[in-house]
């Protein structure tokens, strides 16, 4: 017990207390003096439009994420739970988990590739399926390049969630659907009235585990786009990396990371009170 | 006519029933082939050279030759499987090991100040990497532990304890206490009650948990990134993002090397699909 009290408190508690220290620090790369400076890196960030920019793509990803990878994925578990052979509801939990396996660097450099205007996959599909006039740049263009990265991260993510709620499907008793058919209910009703309160614990966790995820998004930014063009696609994490690494302003990438810590911080509570509320009961 | 009107909305129903089996399955094959072809468009253009990738991206390579996947292994991807490995298995093993004796002390000791480790060690699971990377490239530079394998092993030990702690002491706690009790009382030191009883009885979550570790390891990217700079550090996944920029043009190479990459996860994922899913079921389950 000790020794995971001693490695977490020096490499996971500290490093946040001394985050916040060296977020009210500015440090002259050349001189390496450094200056209290207070909150002015907070005011900087109020201040700084990307910070925006990357905020509103945080919950965009959260958002997105929360109708695709948690309802999307209930509603396609409760459809693969639903068939009768049991090889098939395998095999399909097993072909949609694949991309969740995979890397997310594997994952956003093959997407870079599909959405490449040239010899990608995305564009050379719209123009055979008559859909040619939605042809464009997606990484290249501030309008999309978030959106792009976003539906990346949602083909890769769905099929764990998917896995996720097929167990919690598996947990619900057999007879209760075996009733509910008696009684006379269609599966969108079963689905609505039955399915889902009984696995609404695990709805409500995944949707606390999402916006954290979101929340801590740098990998399929940084090697799709890099947070460009000018800036579009930053988040967070990606705003972090390129002040603190790129640019030397350790003092300012801290002030962004304490905001992912206060965002992480509140959902992790919630997570905590939720999974403390008396489970459903069957 | 009672029997027609009686008949027919058996009929209508099953007709339905049929349209609808048939949306969905259709539904159900759409969905896996957009999961499916990108990842077998990847392996495929690994085949092809640059001229074929140009052109038709539907095209089947036009003739099958291993040569970009000889040629990516060689340019680094063998260096970068052998760091990804070693860091990897290291990893797991601290991991597990210190994840387990932690939850062996939280379930099975009698140790004062138990509910304070418990806190420390869940509230660990809430904290996120990006927020102390700063801070620990700091320390890491301090200690001089910044670019070796020693700075990834104890931060991927470091962030995986809590959930792995989680995982194997919500195992432990079902497991029957009149087993150890009666080690206890035949003599047996705690030590040997955790190697000899406990361990051994946990052997399904540990292969849950090294299975979980190893995808979690096998794909890390930011902390790779940041605390390793040399070349003969590098992980897999910054590797591949070395390569793409190395050979950004000879797109064969780099999808070939990408293949590759993701080539052990997914048959590791085939291989212990039982194990994996028990893993995460439990993980978030409780």
């Amino acid at each position: 017990m000790a020794i995971s009290l001693i490695v977490l408190c020096w490499f996971v508690y500290y490093p946040i207390v001394d985050n916040f220290l060296i977020s009210t620090t500015e440090e002259d790369i050349f001189t390496g003096e450094v200056l209290h400076v207070g909150l002015a890196n907070y005011e900087r960030l109020i201040n700084d439009p990307v910070v925006w920019r990357a905020l509103w793509n945080n919950f965009a990803y959260a958002g997105l994420s929360i109708v695709f990878q948690v309802f999307g994925a209930f509603v396609l578990a409760a459809t693969i739970e639903g068939l009768a052979s049991d090889r098939w509801r395998r095999f399909w939990r097993a072909v949609y988990f694949i991309p969740s396996a995979i890397s997310i660097t594997v994952s956003g450099l093959l997407f870079y590739f599909i959405y490449q205007p040239k010899i990608g996959l995305l564009n050379a599909a719209l123009e055979n399926i008559g859909l040619g006039f939605l042809i464009q740049p997606w990484l290249g263009s501030e309008q999309t390049a978030i959106y792009a990265i976003i539906a990346m991260s949602q083909w890769q993510g769905f099929g764990y969630s998917t896995l996720l709620f097929a167990v919690a499907i598996q947990k619900i008793p057999r007879e209760l659907f075996d009733a509910a058919i008696m009684d006379g209910a269609g599966p969108i009703r079963r689905l609505w009235s039955l399915t889902f309160p009984l696995t609404r614990e695990m709805t409500g966790l995944m949707v606390i585990v999402t916006i954290t995820g979101a929340f801590q998004v740098f990998n399929e930014v940084m090697v799709m786009t890099g947070g460009g063009p000018n800036n579009s696609s930053q988040v967070l994490g990606t705003w972090l990396y390129q002040q603190g690494f790129i640019e030397n302003n350790f003092g300012y990438g801290a002030a962004i990371a304490a905001v992912v810590f206060v965002v992480t911080l509140l959902t992790g509570i919630a997570q905590l009170w939720y999974t403390k509320r008396r489970r459903v009961q069957w | 006519m009672v029997s027609t009107e009686t008949a027919a909305p058996v009929k209508e129903t099953s007709i339905w029933t049929a349209v609808s089996k048939a949306f969905l399955w259709s539904f159900l094959i759409c969905l896996g082939i957009v999961v499916v072809y990108p990842l077998l468009w990847m392996a495929m253009n690994g085949f092809k050279n640059n001229v074929q990738i140009f052109g038709d991206p539907f095209a089947l390579p036009t003739h099958w030759s291993w040569q970009n996947y000889v040629r990516a292994w060689n340019q680094g991807v063998r260096d970068y499987v052998v760091v990804s490995v070693l860091v990897t298995v290291a990893s797991a093993i601290c991991t597990v090991m210190i994840s387990a004796w932690t939850a062996f002390g939280l379930t099975r000791s009698k140790l004062p100040g138990k509910p304070i480790v418990l806190i420390v060690v869940l509230g660990g699971l809430m904290l996120s990497p990006t927020v102390a990377l700063i801070p620990l490239v700091k320390m890491f530079q301090a200690l001089g532990l910044y670019n070796t394998f020693w700075a990834l092993i104890i931060l991927y030990t470091a962030f995986r304890v809590p959930f792995t702690t989680f995982l194997i002491r919500a195992y432990m706690l079902d497991l029957p206490s009149e087993l150890d009790e009666a080690a206890t009382m035949d003599g047996a030191s705690e030590g040997q009650r955790f190697w000899r009883i406990i361990l051994p009885m946990c052997r399904p979550i540990i292969a849950s948990c090294i299975i979980l570790h190893v995808l979690f390891s096998w794909n890390e990217y930011i902390f790779a990134m940041v605390f390793t700079s040399g070349t003969d550090m590098t992980t897999l996944p910054v590797g591949l993002t070395a390569i793409m920029a190395k050979h950004g043009t000879d797109y064969s190479v780099v999808f070939a090397a990408m293949t590759i990459s993701a080539l052990p996860i997914v048959i590791i994922f085939f291989a212990t699909q039982r194990y994996f899913i028990r893993g995460l079921a439990e993980g978030i389950g409780k």
